[in-house]
């Protein structure tokens, strides 16, 4: 990269003035506008919301150990399933990279000094963290029940939990989604650096951009949907009520208009991230860059025309039923090919087993597997028989836990010692990686025996002769969580005892590499100007620093 | 001195913002902004649109009665008063980018929130308050009785009031943000934030106020038009 | 092949005492639908073993030997990139062919099924068969007999699944859904709500008892001795006044209703509407939504005054009616 770098030496961390350091007290970091300082502070929160979220899931598995419930009551499971649904998507796995990795890295991968909006940045961060605290409260007032799904007429007739302060706690963080998308889509488009075009762009911007895409043409569907579910609550108006005209299936086809492209939501971005750690730890370029970046634009598009397969089951015709199963097959075809010029990017690589790489392999494995089990929920026929059964439970954890959290934590490795300046130790790293890759089989594998076999989801209860696969899951879920805390500790630790990490201790390529760690506030000492092409290991010049 | 700060000791016009590179730049990336925004206000009452027109597919018949409830003169006014709101909204907007004085885009920029004032003014002291004295306001709090006449269409007029109080509502909720950025663009105008060479917030605001006003113009018909309209109301 | 393969399978889990890999094959179309199971299945391994290895391979064979080898460079290649993109999305057309034809035999029910109807409340089934019996959380049916099931619910979304059946489909309030089954095997099956309805969800569960011929004449016999549902219909019928305006020779207030299932009938909106259990039910709770023309639109509701029930026994009532000829108009 022919970036006039004023200074290729080791800089030690005590003499760099960077981000970190720039300024102190609580106030410089609550009134900043610096997108790097505001992605650390995301991290703080979306790791809190993470918690949350995994101790609700603790306590279920512990409670399905026995089919009569081992733990709690049926409506005390109700409303941790519900908890641990809406924390999960709304307040951990949406935010997640854009809100972190995005906002930290997008500017830097660019060359520009910050995002287009930073004040706008810091207000999204302020409604993602007043939205967290509305959820919090409903769950301090004992949690929601109807499922992160909310379907009428239960949660706007029938359901006694705080369903509007939880609603109201998901629009407000959905207003957060929304400034980011337009944020960071006018970041992109006008902020890049000279000599940054389209196609030289590291594919990680062009996950974040169709994610953007996504969350400014979806998110506002889902605000205006729990906006009139509060509106039936509060004033036992009938918008959904069919005993006075409303059609509870409108409130299905208003919310999965939303909630199917979220998912693209939360799977693109670690998409994004594995781009970048395959050619990282194989020094390579990308195999089939412009397919998999138009791949990231398809799967932005498609995603908002297959809604209908969540509702197979519900009435509606069969010729919907038909276009939708047609559509949902052809979503998967992108993804497909992403995941094959993965694989073919390693061929004649130079390949290394630091634990970021870990996380993208396992990505590719555990993703392939989720991806190929929601063709059979794309089947009509075999949708028919798995729909509301524990199979779609394993499906869509293996893409969501299988693939979009190991993408988060792969990228949180690989740009940790960018982002505090310090390395952490990689052994821990690795072993840590193993055991979520190993936890998280042995929990979400029985699911898919026990969904065939005819478990529904979302029971408290169940027949005596599910218990076994059920134990075999829970076990599982126990060797995970274990998975999970090893980053914690390690993490940490590195931030006061890690080494320092100098500019570029992976050797990767990308314009984030070439400033310092932790990045001074402007980001580059000079403005980059860009000549090469994103990935371009061939030409590797002397790696560490 | 390295670049950067070299750069940043450079004279910026007013208003410039550090993260971009030059006016042109900041000034492309807030009118993107802006439609990017827009876009997001198209789908957010979209989504009510929808809902609205499957009900009202389905409903045919007690939603016309529900639309006969509404006050056409009140609606229509206020069509025209958005109307002149969105020109002289332009207006100020012209003023700026003509170089004119500040007391003439302030001049623009007030007249534009008496108009909005104005609508926000006919909406609830006439209409919403006369909805509410004849029964007609939806829900359990607000006394909505269902008349004979209606017969069974009676669930379905009382679901065409929802819409038109939450579509209204809604819409009222943006004028009444609309009304809080043109306080702050007087004050900023007063302030000499402004020249013809700097007038991007205004421009940038003017398109959200004249997409406010777009809402209002497929709502006037949708609501208040259904089923034809002869003689006043 | 895959058919014998998974005979196979399931012979050596049941012999070594694991828990065979679907539930019971029970019904017509069971085993229809655990074979495209077992297609979508070995393809999802195939391509699972297939990255997996391949990865495996390129992870040992590329790894990095020393720090400063440099990887040479690969070209994309467009055949390559047709080829991962068109043969998935083959194997794609051939899935979506198969469980689509599948899906639309599901959506079809053979004339000849029984009707039983199901409403769905929290946290129960009630069924009903047309010659009178009801039963709570659980159905009996005799073998070999395909069933439609009309479902609705009373108050939340509901789902019915029968997992043995391979046969699923939500329970709505305010309309009727259905699905239908022909059960091949006489057996105890799972009955399971599908579609989470509040507190006792899980609990909402039951059993379909399928009996041979003779066991279900028995089992019928046995039963308390209930009017039909048309029978019961017939009294609802007197009991709220419809008999009143709806004579039989059409000279009444409102049309006969003599010949009229299913028939398609011009309402005074100039649609065109099949007359079926949802029109009889709207005409029911919402009448001058679906008058005729040449009746006056004075029909009062009965929404609130019936229940479930008691909609579809006059519901039974009025196809009862259908056998008899339409009378002028």
């Amino acid at each position: 990269m022919s970036t006039a770098i004023a200074d290729v030496h080791h800089d030690p961390v005590e003499s760099n003035v960077n981000y970190l350091n720039a300024s102190y007290g609580i106030k410089s970091w609550l009134f900043t506008v610096d997108h790097k300082r505001i992605g650390l502070m995301y991290l703080a929160v979306i790791t809190f919301m993470f918690t949350i979220g995994g101790v609700a899931a603790t306590l279920m598995r512990l409670n399905l150990i026995e089919p009569q419930g081992a733990l709690v009551e049926p409506e005390t499971y109700n409303k941790l399933f519900s908890t641990h649904g809406i924390i999960m998507v709304f307040f951990f796995l949406v935010p997640s990279i854009p809100a972190t990795l995005g906002n930290f890295l997008i500017p830097l991968m660019i060359g520009a000094r910050d995002v287009a909006f930073p004040k706008l940045n810091l207000l999204s961060w302020y409604l993602f963290v007043t939205g967290c605290c509305f959820a919090m409260f409903a769950i301090l007032s004992g949690g929601v029940d109807t499922g992160w799904t909310f379907y009428p007429p239960y949660s706007s007739l029938y359901s006694h939990t705080p369903v509007v302060i939880m609603a109201l706690g998901v629009f407000i963080a959905g207003f957060s989604s929304i400034l980011t998308g337009v944020n960071f889509v006018v970041t992109i488009h006008k902020m890049r650096a000279p000599g940054m075009t389209w196609f030289r762009l590291p594919l990680f911007i062009w996950a974040m951009y169709a994610t953007s895409l996504i969350f400014i043409l979806g998110t506002p569907v889902i605000a205006i949907t729990l906006f009139l579910l509060g509106l039936e609550r509060l004033f036992h108006v009938g918008i959904f009520d069919p005993a006075i005209g409303g059609d509870p299936l409108l409130f299905q086809h208003m919310f999965w208009f939303y909630s199917h492209p979220a998912v693209y939501i939360m799977i693109l971005p670690s998409m994004g991230v594995v781009s970048e750690l395959i050619t990282a730890f194989s020094r390579k370029k990308i195999f089939g860059y412009s397919f998999i970046a138009f791949s990231s634009l398809a799967i932005a598009v498609i995603s908002f025309i297959v809604w209908g397969h969540h509702m197979f089951v519900t009435g509606q015709s069969v010729y919907a039923g038909l276009v939708f199963s047609v559509l949902s097959f052809i979503v998967a075809i992108p993804s497909a090919i992403k995941v094959f010029n993965w694989t073919a990017t390693l061929y004649k690589g130079s390949i290394s087993y630091e634990a970021p790489m870990l996380y993208a392999l396992g990505f590719i494995g555990l993703f392939t597997i989720g991806g190929l089990t929601g063709l059979f929920l794309a089947s009509l026929a075999t949708d028919v028989h798995l729909n509301g059964t524990y199979f779609v439970v394993a499906h869509f954890h293996y893409i969501m836990v299988g693939g979009a959290l190991m993408g988060y934590l792969g990228g949180i490795h690989f740009w940790w010692p960018k982002i505090t300046g310090r390395l952490y130790p990689d052994m821990w790293a690795r072993i840590a990686a193993a055991v979520v890759f190993i936890g998280f089989n042995l929990t979400f594998f029985p699911q898919f025996v026990v969904g065939y076999w005819g478990m529904p989801r979302r029971y408290a209860v169940y027949p005596a002769e599910f218990q076994f696969l059920n134990i075999m899951s829970s076990a599982g879920a126990s060797v995970l969580a274990v998975g999970y805390v090893i980053p914690l500790i390690y993490l940490t630790w590195s931030m006061r005892y890690g080494p320092p990490a100098g500019r570029n201790p992976w050797g990767a390529k990308g314009l984030e590499w070439t400033t310092l760690s932790p990045p001074p506030t402007e980001n580059f000492d000079v403005p980059p100007i860009v000549t090469e092409d994103a990935y371009n290991y061939a030409h590797a010049e002397a790696s560490h620093v | 001195m390295s670049e950067m700060a070299a750069h940043n000791a450079h004279a910026h016009p007013p208003g410039f913002a550090h993260q971009f590179e030059d006016a042109a730049q900041q000034k492309e990336a807030g009118t993107l902004g802006m439609w990017a925004f827009l876009v997001t206000e198209i789908l957010f009452f979209g989504g009510m649109f929808t809902a609205y027109i499957v009900y009202r597919s389905l409903h045919l018949p007690g939603f016309i009665i529900g639309s006969h409830l509404l006050l056409v003169k009140f609606g229509a006014t206020n069509t025209a008063v958005l109307i002149c709101s969105s020109l002289t909204m332009a207006l100020a907007i012209r003023s700026a980018q003509t170089g004119k004085s500040k007391g003439t885009i302030i001049w623009w920029l007030v007249l534009t929130m008496i108009l909005g004032a104005a609508f926000l003014a006919l909406k609830f002291t006439f209409e919403w308050r006369t909805d509410y004295l004849e029964h007609t306001v939806p829900g359990a709090f607000f006394g909505f009785e269902y008349r004979p006449e209606w017969g069974a269409n009676a669930p379905y007029v009382q679901m065409f009031m929802c819409f038109y109080f939450f579509m209204t509502g809604l819409h009222a909720l943006h004028m009444v943000v609309g009304l809080g950025i043109l306080t702050v663009l007087v004050i900023m105008t007063a302030r000499g934030k402004f020249s013809s060479e700097y007038y991007t917030p205004l421009e940038i605001s003017g398109l959200y106020w004249h997409f406010v006003d777009i809402v209002w113009i497929f709502l006037f018909p949708l609501l208040y038009l259904i089923g034809g309209r002869y003689s006043g109301s | 092949m895959i058919g014998l393969a998974q005979i196979g399978l399931h012979n050596a889990a049941a012999a070594l005492g694991l828990m065979p890999f679907a539930p019971p094959d029970a019904s017509s179309i069971a085993g229809d639908v655990d074979r495209l199971y077992y297609l979508l299945t070995g393809i999802t391994v195939f391509f699972s073993v297939l990255i997996f290895s391949i990865i495996f391979y390129f992870m040992i064979k590329y790894r990095r030997r020393s720090e400063d080898e440099v990887a040479p460079e690969t070209h994309t290649s467009m055949a390559l990139e047709l080829t991962w993109t068109i043969i998935p999305s083959l194997i794609c057309v051939v899935l979506f062919v198969w469980a689509s034809a599948l899906y639309v035999q599901e959506s079809r029910p053979p004339a000849s099924a029984t009707e039983i109807f199901a409403i769905g409340k929290q946290w129960m089934w009630h069924l009903q068969h047309p010659e009178g019996p009801r039963e709570i959380n659980e159905l009996h049916v005799p073998v070999g007999v395909p069933v439609k099931i009309t479902l609705t619910s009373q108050d939340v979304i509901h789902d019915f699944f029968v997992p043995a059946f391979r046969v699923k489909k939500d329970a709505l309030p305010g309309r009727y859904t259905s699905l239908w089954f022909d059960p091949t095997e006489v057996g105890k099956y799972h009955l399971f709500c599908a579609q989470y309805c509040g507190t006792n969800h899980g609990d909402m569960t039951g059993w379909i008892y399928v009996m041979s011929p003779k066991d279900y004449a028995a089992w019928l016999a046995n039963g308390e001795k209930t009017e039909s549902m048309a029978q019961q219909g017939e009294h609802l019928f007197t009991q709220y006044g419809c008999i009143e305006c709806h004579v039989a020779s059409g000279s009444g207030r409102g049309p006969s209703l003599v010949g009229l299932y299913g028939q398609p009938e011009k309402l005074a909106s100039g649609e065109m509407r099949v007359v079926d259990e949802t029109l009889i039910r709207q005409a029911i709770l919402v009448p001058n939504s679906v008058h005729v023309p040449s009746y006056q639109p004075i029909m009062p509701t009965y929404q609130g005054q019936l229940t479930e029930e008691q909609i579809l026994d006059l519901i039974a009532y009025v196809k009862s009616l259908g056998s008899q000829e339409r009378n002028g108009k």
